[in-house]
């Protein structure tokens, strides 16, 4: 996209270290004409409500946000196409610029600074010897969202502490009757208003043997925010998962200091150069090996063709946790793969997942998950099933442990595997066998070396 | 809010009137041709359009921070020609028409804002120190530094004079106030330039002092003056009369700039939300540039041509100023070690070493370059 002559700009940090705002109002729309420093919108930070001048001359494109939508520092918010492209083609749908943000702004960098933060806040790789924790990136941030659109009036004058104070109490400063000079909202007015709310409905029933505490309305201290993409796909999912397939998670603590040797030595390998060796990758082949041994755990549940469906095939979804929601997209034939090309695919599948480019396509058909909610810091979970697979592994994290070792107490490397299954079609002992299983090849991986293949 | 318009003190010196009249006064009196006049004009005009680009410019992200001199343009271009190639101002960090008086380039003083430098300019080439963002402090280092004439002595009809920025908001600082003794007990040559916009970000003037600024000199015992600082004239008037008088070895002076910030603090501010539109417009009728080109035309010093041409001349500025501002090259990471000390030093050495390695443990560095 992005061909030449068209130009994006993109919301600028306006007031030293703010992450996103408000757009409040568009002052243009496509096909309008524009002048560089032309105001094309008024958004509010933080700090102020501020105008934004159009640093191009052209026309007007498209409008990226909405009116009312907050957007983050970075993001693009509109086209204008100077006319130094020629063609007029480019659909410029909002689909494709939310797909491949990225085709342009190499050569095009309308902004230095702090408008480059939002691509810059990824972290650079570090060149590290140790250990590295793979699968699922930081804690997912929060969406973009949409607030409700403010009412079109001007803002209420008023100083700064009045303005804190208004917002300890929770008063909303437009409803506010302003008795300060000039129309200032005085501190006074912030109380009395605070106070006004309630007393009114106290005072209409004074004979009212006031049974219960009067009502306090909270509203204004809980945030509603709209559900939609990631969240909303999400929360389908698993709602749906989870009133379908009777869920049972078993626990098993694994010694995996053979594991953690395994994949030192793996990274020294010729054909493991430059790719990411972790410990997620020996649990992802435990697993399809675990498969391979106990097809049965590979299947899904047919509701209405009464049928469970064995899958001979592995596609091996991994769930990521990325800036826009939690992602669940599988390697393609897992099964079939030598190990380095299975550490390869992890890696890039990963790093596709965290840029936020993961297709439609990557996440569906997937057979059997596996979760590692050990990035996180914690121990184990009960995870709850992909739609339409029988089972999920969950790897917590690795830690130093009391454990007892050839018949004395050590302190080994120790993480704890939990396996949810869909009761439907997986029984406790075969779920027990394939959690077993794994654990078993990840205590002992040299010892299974000939079952890896 | 006070009232503060300027018509109601009478002890502010005027030359010419919000309507374009020219006036005497007995203690200031100025001679002005047309062509003074006309360049006078030009300079505000040209300042006020860099500022506009400039906070334009924020707003495109191209800037971190803008601090508009917008209403100011007198005071500063009135200080700024008062002064002399020896003298040495001692800025905050709003004043660019100062600065276009001491010869900076408008580019120069944007590589601050853009985060590409942490200077910009030679302070002794141009007579001119850096900005200072820590309130006040400046005053402090103009007072050492008139010290430093004095003791050269460089002092004389055609000595050093030194001639220190700050607002109304400084005034409430002790390092402000520690210079004006400090200053005043060693007959330091120096003038404490304050521009009292009426607003320190959103505190007013009456938050700031219970007497007229300029009053308070009296108390550290040299003497101080209110000047219209929206009359480019009378400020050129009474800086050059201080200026003149602290090169003499007469000590220093406070001058008052009484004028109004029209704009935001800085580009982080909204001054509506604190500050009432009304203020904003009986100020707009004071305009500084207004004033000027009423009284240009009324006494036919200046056509049509005139005022046309220098508005040309403000966009081809503008646009200059756009594009040499997108065009400031990015400082390499390790430069950051390169001015910390003016000699070789093993620990900002070992710090620049330590940093360099960091900045190649990351896997692509190889793409950055290592710079």
């Amino acid at each position: 996209m992005a061909h030449s002559g068209i130009q994006e700009f993109r919301l600028p940090d306006v007031g030293e270290g703010l992450v996103d705002a408000e757009i409040l109002q568009w002052y243009v729309q496509p096909g309008d004409r524009v002048e560089v420093n032309q105001m094309i919108c008024e958004i509010e930070t933080a700090k102020a409500a501020v105008e934004l001048p159009s640093p191009y001359a052209g026309t007007v494109h498209e409008l990226l946000a909405e009116a009312g939508a907050t957007v983050e520092v970075g993001s693009p918010i509109i086209r204008v196409d100077d006319g130094s492209g020629g063609d007029g083609g480019d659909g410029g749908s909002s689909a494709s610029s939310e797909a491949a943000p990225d085709a342009g702004e190499e050569k095009e960098k309308p902004l230095v600074g702090y408008g480059e933060k939002a691509a810059s806040t990824k972290r650079r790789p570090r060149r590290r010897p140790g250990a590295a924790a793979n699968g699922s990136g930081p804690a997912p941030a929060a969406e973009p969202q949409a607030a409700p659109a403010k009412a079109a009036q001007g803002p209420v004058l008023t100083k700064p502490p009045v303005r804190k104070l208004a917002k300890d109490l929770g008063v909303d400063l437009r409803a506010v009757e302003p008795t300060g000079e000039g129309g200032l909202v005085t501190r006074e007015d912030v109380r009395r208003a605070a106070e006004g709310a309630a007393p009114a409905e106290a005072s209409a029933a004074p004979e009212a043997p006031a049974p219960a505490a009067p009502a306090v309305d909270r509203s204004a201290l809980e945030e509603r925010i709209p559900v939609k993409g990631v969240r909303k796909r999400t929360a389908a999912a698993m709602v749906g998962s989870a009133f379908t397939a009777p869920h049972v998670t078993e626990f098993l603590q694994v010694d995996v200091t053979r594991t953690m040797k395994a994949v030192r030595r793996l990274r020294e390998r010729p054909e493991f150069a430059g790719t990411k060796v972790s410990p997620l990758l020996l649990v992802a082949r435990a697993l399809l090996t675990a498969v391979r041994r106990h097809p049965e755990i590979n299947a899904s549940w047919d509701e209405q063709a009464q049928e469970i469906v064995l899958k001979k095939y592995v596609n091996l979804g991994i769930a990521a946790a990325t800036e826009r929601g939690l992602v669940v997209p599988n390697v393609k034939d897992a099964h079939a793969k030598p190990l380095p090309e299975l550490a390869r695919d992890l890696q890039a599948l990963t790093e596709t997942a965290r840029a936020g480019r993961t297709s439609p396509a990557d996440m569906t058909g997937g057979t059997i998950t596996i979760t590692n909610v050990g990035v996180f810091g914690v121990d184990a979970g009960t995870p709850i099933l992909n739609p339409g697979e029988a089972a999920i592994l969950a790897f917590g994290q690795i830690r130093d442990m009391p454990w007892a070792h050839k018949g004395r107490m050590k302190l080994r490397k120790v993480t704890t595997l939990s396996l949810s299954f869909d009761h439907r079609l997986v029984d406790g002992e075969l779920g027990s066998k394939v959690l077993r299983d794994v654990g078993a090849m990840l205590e002992d991986p040299e010892g299974v070396a000939l079952a890896w293949g | 809010m006070s009232d503060t318009t300027a018509h109601d003190e009478p002890e502010l010196v005027q030359l010419l009137t919000p309507d374009g009249e020219l006036v005497t006064h007995p203690d200031y009196p100025l001679e002005v041709d047309a062509d003074q006049a006309r360049s006078l004009y030009r300079d505000l005009v040209l300042v006020r359009r860099v500022d506009t680009e400039a906070v334009a410019l924020q707003r495109q992200g191209e800037l971190g921070l803008w601090a508009s001199l917008l209403g100011q343009e007198a005071a500063q271009i009135g200080s700024g020609r008062a002064l002399r190639d020896g003298d040495m101002a001692f800025p905050s960090y709003r004043e660019h028409g100062v600065a276009w008086c001491r010869g900076i380039a408008p580019k120069e003083l944007l590589g601050m804002f853009r985060g590409v430098t942490n200077g910009g300019w030679d302070p002794a080439e141009h007579g001119f120190q850096l900005y200072t963002i820590v309130i006040g402090s400046q005053a402090l280092h103009a007072t050492g530094y008139a010290m430093g004439v004095q003791r050269d002595g460089a002092l004389g009809d055609d000595g050093e004079a030194v001639i220190a920025y700050f607002g109304d908001g400084a005034t409430s600082q002790g390092d402000t106030n520690e210079a004006f003794n400090y200053a005043a007990v060693n007959n330091a040559p120096v003038v404490f330039f304050c521009q009292n916009n009426q607003w320190a970000i959103s505190e007013p003037l009456d938050r700031q002092s219970r007497v007229p600024i300029y009053k308070r000199a009296s108390g550290f015992g040299f003497p101080g003056v209110r000047v219209d600082g929206n009359d480019v004239l009378a400020t050129l008037a009474v800086t050059r009369a201080a200026l003149q008088n602290a090169r003499e070895g007469n000590g220093p002076t406070l001058i008052e700039a009484f004028t109004y910030r029209m704009g935001a603090h800085t580009t982080n501010d909204d001054p509506t939300r604190y500050r009432a539109s009304a203020e904003l417009e009986e100020w707009k009728r004071k305009d500084p540039i207004l004033r000027l080109r009423t009284y240009l035309e009324k006494q036919g010093l200046a056509d049509e041509a005139f005022f046309a041409g220098v508005d040309e001349e403000a966009d081809r500025i503008g646009e200059r100023v756009r594009t040499e501002c997108r065009a400031l090259p990015d400082p390499g990471p390790l430069e950051i070690f390169d001015e910390v000390y003016a000699e070789p030093n093993v620990h900002i050495d070992r710090q620049r070493a330590d940093f360099a390695d960091y900045l190649a443990s990351f896997e692509d560095a190889g793409a950055q370059g290592g710079r």
